[in-house]
Order: C-alpha cells, then structure tokens, then sequence
C-alpha cells in the first residue's frame, strides 16, 4: 500500500498516492477543466510534461502553476478557477 | 512612372504615419501611405500605449494634453483588439523629497485643468496593495489612458482606407527628391506633400536629423487581474528618461485588459543590436520588485526590446523641414523624434501636419516641435 497524501482542489478534501502531481488530484475530484482560456474555453493538461502550460491553476494561492510539474504535498491547496 | 501625384505621400505605417495618414484623408485629401513592413511593427508594436499627459516643459505638456484630447474623442469607437482602458497613472514618491515634487506637480496639472490628486502613504497603500510598504505617496492622474498601439495603428489605416487613401506595404522608400518618393522597386510616387514618419530610422530618407535611438526593454507577464489598478510609475522615472547617454532602468509596470502587465522600462543609447540584454533586464525587473515585491511569483511570457527616436531637446520634430529643402522643394515635412511619447503624441501630431499642409492655424502654437529649431546652419 502507498502512503497517501491529503490536498484540497476547490476546498474539497482528497486523498492521492504520495508523489502524485496536483494535476492527479484535480483529476481526482472528477474534473477536466483545470482553467478558462482568454475567450472562455475549458482548458486541461496536454503534454503531460512541463511544455504546454495548459494545465495551470492555482497553488497555495499562487497562479499559474503547471499542475502536471507540482508534487502534491500534505495540505496543499489548489484551485481550477484561475486564467 | 505615370502614377497620378497624390496630395500626400505618407511614409512610414507606424502610429505617427497612420494617424497622419487618417486626418489628411479625412480632409478630403488623396494619401497614399507605404510601409517597408508591417503596419505598425515598428517601435509602435514595442511600446508600452500609455498615452499620458507629461509636464516635462511647458511644449511637451500642451502636445500631450492636446493628443490625449483627441484620444478621448476616437477611444469609443476603438474595436476590443485596441484594449483601450482608462486606468489612471499613479507617479509614485518613495520619500518625503520625491513627495513634494508630488505636490509641485499636482499644482502644475490643477492649473492647467487636468485632473491630479496626491495620496499620501496609507491612501497609497490603500489604491494599490501589492505595493511594498514605507512608500511616501503618490500624485494619481486619473484621466491617462492605454491603448494597445499596433491595432490602434491598424484602425486608423483601415479609416483612411474608407476615406479613400491608398496602402502600399512591403517597399520601403529609398528616396526623397523633386519628383516624389522613390522606392525600392524604383517606381516614384509623385506628391504634393511628403510625410517622413519612418520613426527612429528617418534620417537615412532625411539625413542630418541628429536622432538618437534609445533602445528599451519590455516584458509581459501571464493574466493577474487586479494585481494592480493603475499604471505604476516612479517619480524618478522622469529623472530616468530625461537623463541622456547614461543607461537606466525605472519602474513602469502597466495593467492591461486582459489581466496582464507590462513591465518597464529601460533606457539605452549607443546600442543597435534589438537582442534582449539580460543584464539590464535584470535591472529593470529587479527595479519594478523593488516597488512590487509580489512580482517575484509571478510568470512573465515574453520579453522584447524597441527604440525610441531622441531629439536633442526632448521634443519631437512636427512640420516642414527645411534641412531637406532643396532636394524636395519644400514639399517635405517630418513626423517623428518622439522618443517615449509616440504612442500619446500620435493625434496631436497629425493635426499640426494637415494644418501645416493646409495653411490652417493649430490649436497649440506649433512653433516649438517645428524641424528649423535643431538645424545646423547649412541645408543640404
Ligand atoms: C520600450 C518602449 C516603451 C514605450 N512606451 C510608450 C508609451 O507608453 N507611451 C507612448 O506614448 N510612447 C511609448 N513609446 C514610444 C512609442 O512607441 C514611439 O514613439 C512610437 O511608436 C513611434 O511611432 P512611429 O510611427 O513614429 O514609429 P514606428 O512605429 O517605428 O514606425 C515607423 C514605420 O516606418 C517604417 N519605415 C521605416 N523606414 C522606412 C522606409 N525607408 N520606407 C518605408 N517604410 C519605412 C517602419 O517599417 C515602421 O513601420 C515607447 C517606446 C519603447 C521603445
Ligand atoms: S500539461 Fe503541458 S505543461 Fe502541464
């Protein structure tokens, strides 16, 4: 069994694997829009690694994290309503 | 060869060529206007659009009040791509000294009908936040706008078009003489009235001009909204851009539209290459994180550099040209030597051409933007 760890997306508790990126968690809860795009579109992860920059969102109050590069830690907060 | 003479023979598609391109065309006039490039990919696309009202001399203050006037008359019908906004510009005094040039200032802009208030210290901090604190106030000029210059420069074609003007990109003009504007596949644009407004790089059609490029740095961040509410400047920045040969780096950060900010600026001369110099990059945005120690975690997506066009006295040069005079027969006039103030001085520095064009009186003396001034004795 992996230790897991706990993080809130949007104030809702959940629990992923240790090591999970936040982008894991937010998928977690059951959501693909990560953030709104300039005209108002939905926007996900992409490449997985780094590149794109479509998966941001915010971190502890931070914009424009790339979810698929932060590694989930106890407590942290992430929210999918950002730019 | 046998192309019609056009009343007027615009060069250069930047900001300054576009808005004169547009009031002589709305005169009724035949323009043609020709760009080596893209419309407005020069200095205009490079600049920050604050179109501000600055109290430099008693010259550049009725040249900026008289432009953003006209601003105000165009920005309504401006399309969203010109992110047209009325934020206010906040000059910021970072002690007690730079406060009372706040309130000098303050004085200088009342009097002369334009709106400016001082904040002082927990006023300041109130407006704006994210500002560190211990700063000593701020003179807040509510009525300075931002455009986004390039589409500005776009519409203002596009109007001249429907007012019938002619557009010609993609060939530069290689020469000025008796006959018109020679370009670079050799055909000649016969004129009544020639406009050089190739912006910094205008005296190789008019040589002698003595403009001096001043490079400047840029950089935009990712959308922040409401990180900041008006454009930021420090007071010292005026210091910064009236100090000539010495490089600098002043705090100018910029709210756009969308959420994102403009960071500046920097102040080079002596440089040609348009390669981003990390060094006074650097500088520059540690400056902005000195007034805006939040900058530190936030995403910048681009950065770029411009030139601006410096006169010897800090004013553009608007009108005929009489330096040019022999080879032209008068029938030459520039629009250019705005140095940081293109973007603002646009409108107001078409006016004064149709009026000069036309014979019309201005409504600000012209005299001083007027070419004869920085001369040199012998006219080529
Ligand atoms: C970093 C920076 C920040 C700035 N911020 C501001 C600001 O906030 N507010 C403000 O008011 N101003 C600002 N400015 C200044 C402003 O950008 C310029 O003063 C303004 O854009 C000048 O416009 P222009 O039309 O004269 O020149 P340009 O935009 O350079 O246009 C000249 C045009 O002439 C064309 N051309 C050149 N040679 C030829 C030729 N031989 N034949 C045909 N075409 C030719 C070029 O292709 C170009 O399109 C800033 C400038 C910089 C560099
Ligand atoms: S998914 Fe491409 S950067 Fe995160």
């Amino acid at each position: 069994m992996s230790r897991q760890v706990t993080v809130a997306v949007n104030g809702k508790s959940v629990s992923v694997p240790a090591g999970s990126t936040a982008a894991v968690a937010v998928a977690a809860v059951g959501l693909s829009q990560f953030r709104t795009s300039v005209d108002g579109e939905p926007r996900g992860p992409l490449c997985g690694m780094g590149i794109c920059f479509e998966c941001r969102v915010t971190i502890n109050g931070r914009a424009h994290r790339r979810s698929c590069q932060t590694v989930c830690t106890a407590g942290m907060e992430i929210c999918t309503d950002g730019p | 060869m046998s192309t019609k003479a056009a009343d007027v023979v615009v060069i250069g598609a930047g900001i300054v060529g576009a808005a004169c391109a547009w009031e002589f065309a709305r005169e009724g006039m035949s323009v043609t206007l020709i760009d080596s490039g893209a419309p407005g990919g020069g200095a205009t696309a490079a600049g920050m659009g604050h179109v501000a009202v600055m109290d430099d001399s008693e010259p550049q203050f009725a040249l900026t009040r008289y432009s953003q006037q006209l601003w105000r008359e165009i920005v309504d019908e401006l399309p969203d791509d010109c992110e047209y906004e009325t934020c206010g510009t906040l000059w910021i005094a970072a002690d007690d000294e730079e406060l009372a040039e706040v309130r000098r200032k303050q004085q200088a802009y009342t009097r002369r009908g334009i709106d400016a208030e001082v904040l002082d210290a927990a006023a300041l901090a109130r407006a704006e936040p994210n500002l560190r604190s211990g700063l000593a106030g701020a003179l807040r000029v509510p009525g300075d706008l931002v455009v986004f210059p390039p589409c500005v420069a776009r519409w203002l074609i596009a109007g001249a078009t429907e007012c019938g003007a002619q557009v010609r990109l993609g060939t530069a003009a290689v020469e000025i003489s008796d006959r018109g504007v020679r370009l670079a596949d050799d055909s000649l644009l016969p004129a009544g009235a020639i406009i050089n407004a190739t912006g910094h790089g205008a005296e190789r059609l008019t040589p002698g001009l003595s403009l001096q490029p001043r490079k400047g740095h840029l950089a935009i961040t990712d959308r922040y909204p409401g990180f900041i509410h008006h454009e930021l400047i420090e007071l010292g920045y005026l210091k910064s851009a009236a100090a000539v040969g010495t490089d600098s780096a002043a705090m100018n950060v910029q709210p756009r539209i969308t959420g994102q900010m403009l960071i500046g600026s920097s102040r080079q001369t002596g440089q040609e290459s348009t390669d981003v110099d990390m060094a006074i990059l650097g500088r520059m945005l540690r400056r902005a994180m000195e007034y805006l120690p939040a900058l530190a975690r936030v995403s910048t997506i681009r950065t770029w550099t411009g030139f601006r066009a410096a006169t010897a006295d800090k004013l553009p040069l608007i009108g005929r040209c009489s330096s040019g005079q022999r080879s032209s027969q008068g029938r030459l006039y520039l629009a250019t030597g705005h140095e940081g103030l293109g973007i603002t001085m646009a409108p107001g520095t078409a006016r004064l051409l149709v009026d000069a064009v036309m014979g019309r009186e201005s409504a600000i003396p012209p005299e001083p933007y007027l070419p004869a001034r920085l001369e040199k004795g012998d006219s080529a």
